[in-house]
């Protein structure tokens, strides 16, 4: 039987030993009006061997595009090692470290992640990990107000040009609990904050997040925003790229005091694309505001012989421990996605990941340079980048990917479905694995593409 | 030896590393970091070896009997984790248009198909990332259902005193005000309270059927009855799902809203912490506030279903589409046992729990519910234990340890003192089982023989019992360079 080693003789042992003459009389106690004796509406079972064909032909129909799609996931090599040692069984197959002494491997390198996160951000802790990129934000959220007694009400300011997914996750999951959003407009001619930022009272808001790069992959001055925001006894929430911080100013050095709490999407750090996940969210912040963390940490102690070890530590915060006054409700969160994080961050090291966040800005500087040649395009905002850019274009977002599709390149996003001021727009990310022969064939698609388009509509 | 302390300055892996990452000019310096942060710098063999040796520390099921209650932990199997690493599936961007996701598409529609069938339910979501977003999930559509009613009074959730930490933090998260029902001494509901608790405030209850404590709650119909015509609306916690699989369905008890923990009843492994994924099945009355995204079907194309097509939707509870390789591996492991082998889950899994239970009644364990049916798991307590030789169910889990066994879910649920929650899952065998009631006799005879040799467990681990107390006074979050 699949999965399920039981001899006939065995279940012969075993209903003798409890008493019983079948293993339906072990179900007794459901009342029989509920009882149900099949589930004939689904298929019978496939062997291994029909299985593989059958999903070997599904990967095939979504695989094999070259991707220029970014926006909020983004593809990056993985060296081959990542997921060799993330997949091993004692990583995969094992639970939450509850019982430490069973599990030092993972919390041990919980505690190697939490400290490459945190450095990576500037901050002083790190979390062990939360869903994804997006309910990290609301969880920041929600901290934030926790953490931040200065102010009157729970009123929020989110970047406008924040990704529209992650804003619709944090109204589902933050709205419940009475939580006011309101939004920080962006300039069209930039694509950045305004620099001319609102008049608040102090104790009018209690945190503004804001994403960097933001959306459009532009560059925020995250300086001025962040003194502004402190000015005005409100905390600051940074949403960031975590590649993109091998390059850009860190959070923890914003400003004169730095952002207080910082999150966002990990899967750029050597976990692949999938569909959209399992990724992770990571949430930094500074020690003062530790205790209103969501989610797990660990602590270096030692045990009774004094051996340095690690376990969950402030578990008190954790709905395990203060059920309806916990924190948040998260229990599973993403740990072989950290898990196989981690092994990249060790593998790159600081100069790698910094090499991996210039080649990706080089190589999306060069696409740039090559489509704003064509005449007809032209980039949308005129703000330095990290990897990724939106250009306009002179037909509809949407016919260039579906002309570019039919050639296998993926070749971005079409912005129009957000907002009609972004009509013709499309969004493109390079990372460092397109080489300048990828570059090429994009630019002479497009061109192709343009050709065929404008011809189309002449005739 | 920590990571930071095999690193040497100057270090690489240029193999790893893109060649060609010229400095970026155009960026304005102040923008820039300056600072490289601490990472170390070793070699591609020094990671490999660090984290294998790592790996090596920890119990898994791949290494280890880990009958940890309410948590499933069932083998993972290996085809199914292949099958869903597929180059196809792993290049796929998330936002792909649909034209080119039909693939991924069908196989999440499939599922959903599957676990409505399964659940006796009429519609799927599948993004919410775990159990604890499943609730979420849930209780929000509870919540949007009163409120699109126009039913602002309804402001508090019944939970009881059993459930797991998750029902009541998520209730809370979503704006409501707990009440919580206790359990009588055979492990159901407390009828009485819960009649007393009910009225034009109640929102709705969260329950887990079986419950937390391994028992079915047989008045499950009269619990509804009551619920329902309060004017409130139940939400199954759908944990121990595997109990039940084939043999009746939470639509069927009267439920209104579940989640589905992939990561347990599906076999998707728990990777030392997650991911999981918690899929939310609703009726008719709750559909139309299912979380968004959801997959759609015309008959020829499968596509995203967005608030567009849902406008009364909870709305998105995470960036894209949930833990989509999860999805793929409990859509693939749901197909390789097809009807037959899910309806053998639950008779195996409630086998082997029925078998340990007797068996470990029989050598004088003492069990929390002894009158009633295990479930797919049960609890014993070791309150005697705990009086009469000083030895509490901590120290017999630690000692479990030693001998190469996962300890059971211990202290939870609260209720029972002293307690382990104990479940094997199906795919043990009976040797594993009665390797596991040995050990434990084992270790009973060494708490009356020589009980410091239990309390003072675990000996054989790469640590000892650790100070907690200091971990957490101490607080030593990050490595520090000296
Ligand atoms: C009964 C019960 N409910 C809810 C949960 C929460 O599920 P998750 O950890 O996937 O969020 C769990 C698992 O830990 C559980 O055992």
């Amino acid at each position: 039987m699949p999965f399920i080693p039981h001899t006939e003789d065995d279940v012969k042992t075993m209903l003798k030993a409890i008493g019983v003459n079948s293993t339906d009389d072990l179900f007794d106690e459901i009342p029989s009006n509920l009882r149900i004796n099949d589930l004939n509406a689904l298929d019978a079972g496939l062997n291994e061997m029909a299985m593989g064909r059958d999903m070997k032909e599904r990967a095939a129909r979504d695989g094999g595009l070259a991707c220029f799609l970014g926006a909020g996931a983004y593809e990056h090599h993985i060296p081959a090692a990542v997921w060799q040692i993330a997949s091993r069984g004692e990583f995969l197959t094992a639970y939450t470290p509850y019982q430490a002494e069973a599990s030092q491997g993972t919390l041990q390198l919980l505690y190697e992640y939490q400290t490459m996160m945190a450095n990576l951000m500037g901050l002083e802790v790190s979390n062990a990990s939360l869903y994804d990129g997006a309910s990290a934000l609301a969880e920041a959220v929600l901290m934030a107000v926790r953490a931040n007694t200065a102010a009157k009400e729970p009123r929020i300011l989110i970047a406008g040009n924040l990704h529209p997914h992650y804003r619709q996750t944090i109204e589902a999951l933050v709205r419940p609990q009475g939580i006011l959003l309101e939004t920080l407009p962006y300039n069209d001619k930039t694509g950045c904050l305004e620099t001319q930022l609102p008049k608040i009272e102090n104790g009018d808001i209690v945190a503004v997040a804001i994403a960097q790069p933001n959306f459009f992959g532009g560059i925020e001055e995250v300086d001025a925003i962040t003194d502004w925001a402190h000015q005005h006894e409100a905390l600051v929430i940074a949403v960031v790229n975590p590649i993109a911080m091998a390059l850009l100013k860190e959070p923890g050095v914003w400003g004169q005091r730095g952002a207080d709490i910082v999150c966002g999407e990990g899967q750029p750090l050597g976990i692949p694309l999938a569909s959209g996940g399992p990724y992770f969210g990571f949430l930094c912040t500074k020690m003062d505001y530790v205790r209103q963390m969501p989610g797990r940490l660990i602590g270096r102690t030692v045990d009774q012989d004094g051996k340095p070890g690690f376990s969950l530590t402030l578990q008190a915060r954790e709905q395990h421990i203060r059920r309806a006054k916990a924190t948040s409700n998260i229990c599973t969160n993403q740990g072989l996605a950290v898990t196989a994080a981690t092994i990249y961050m060790s593998l790159l090291g600081a100069s790698g990941l910094s090499d991996v966040a210039k080649a990706s800005h080089a190589n999306s500087k060069a696409l740039c340079a090559a489509l704003t040649a064509i005449p007809g395009i032209r980039l949308r905002f005129n703000s330095p980048y990290f990897h990724e850019f939106v250009i306009e274009c002179p037909c509809t977002a949407d016919a260039l990917i579906q002309a570019l599709l039919k050639k296998n390149v993926l070749a971005g996003l079409d912005l129009s479905v957000l907002s009609p001021k972004l009509d013709h727009c499309l969004l493109i990310c390079v990372t460092e694995t397109k080489t300048s022969d990828d570059i090429h064939t994009y630019v002479n698609e497009v061109q192709h593409a343009l050709q065929h388009i404008t011809t189309t509509v002449e005739d | 030896m920590l990571i930071f302390e095999i690193s040497a300055k100057g270090r690489r892996n240029h193999l790893q590393a893109p060649r060609h990452a010229p400095a970026a000019n155009d960026i304005p310096a102040h923008l820039l970091r300056h600072k490289a942060p601490l990472f170390p710098e070793v070699s591609e063999l020094q990671v490999v070896r660090h984290y294998t040796q790592l790996s090596r520390k920890n119990f898994s099921i791949d290494t280890q009997f880990y009958p940890l209650g309410s948590c499933t932990m069932k083998y993972n199997p290996r085809g199914v984790h292949q099958l869903a690493s597929l180059e196809g599936f792993l290049q796929h961007h998330p936002l792909t248009p649909a034209s080119h996701s039909q693939g991924y598409l069908q196989s999440a529609y499939e599922l959903q198909q599957i676990l409505s069938h399964i659940t006796g339910l009429s519609a799927v979501s599948l993004t919410p990332m775990a159990g604890a977003q499943g609730e979420f999930a849930g209780v929000a559509m509870i919540r949007a259902y009163h409120l699109s009613r126009g039913d602002t009074a309804r402001t508090e959730f019944l939970v009881p005193d059993a459930a797991h930490g998750t029902n009541p933090a998520t209730a809370v998260m979503c704006g409501f005000r707990i009440k919580e029902i206790p359990t009588d001494k055979h492990g159901d509901v407390d009828l009485d309270a819960l009649r007393a608790a009910v009225g034009p405030h109640t929102a709705g209850i969260m329950l887990t059927n079986p419950s937390t404590l391994g028992v079915f709650e047989r008045r499950i119909g009269e619990i509804a009855k009551i619920i329902h015509a309060a004017g409130g609306l139940l939400y199954y916690d759908g944990a121990n799902l595997n109990a039940i699989l084939g043999k009746c369905r939470p639509g069927d008890m009267g439920f209104d809203v579940m989640h589905i923990n992939l990561h347990k009843t599906f076999a998707t492994p728990h990777g030392g912490g997650g991911p999981g994924s918690g899929p939310v099945a609703a009726n008719d009355r709750l559909k139309p506030f299912l979380p968004t995204p959801i997959v759609g079907y015309d008959g020829k194309q499968y596509r995203w279903l967005t608030t567009k097509d849902c406008p009364q939707s909870i709305g998105r509870l995470s960036a894209f589409m949930g833990n989509a390789g999860i999805i793929l591996r409990a859509n693939i492991y749901a197909r390789l046992l097809g009807r037959e082998g899910l309806c053998r889950v639950s008779e195996y899994a409630t086998l082997n729990a029925n078998y340990l239970m007797a068996r470990l009644q029989q050598a004088g364990f003492t069990l929390a519910f002894p009158d009633r049916r295990a479930s797919h798991e049960f609890i014993i307590t070791f309150k005697k234990e705990a009086k009469t030789l000083g030895v509490s169910a901590k120290d017999i889990a630690k000692r479990l340890l030693d001998y190469g066994v996962h300890a059971p879910t211990t202290y939870f649920p609260l209720l029972v003192p002293e307690c382990f929650l104990i479940e094997p899952t199906e795919t043990e065998s009976k040797e594993e089982l009665d390797n596991f009631i040995n050990i434990l006799i084992t270790i009973l005879k060494e708490a009356q023989e020589s009980p410091d040799l239990v309390k003072q467990a675990p000996h054989n681990l790469p640590v000892r019992r650790l100070d907690d107390l200091k971990a957490a006074k101490e607080l030593d979050l990050t490595w520090q360079e000296k």
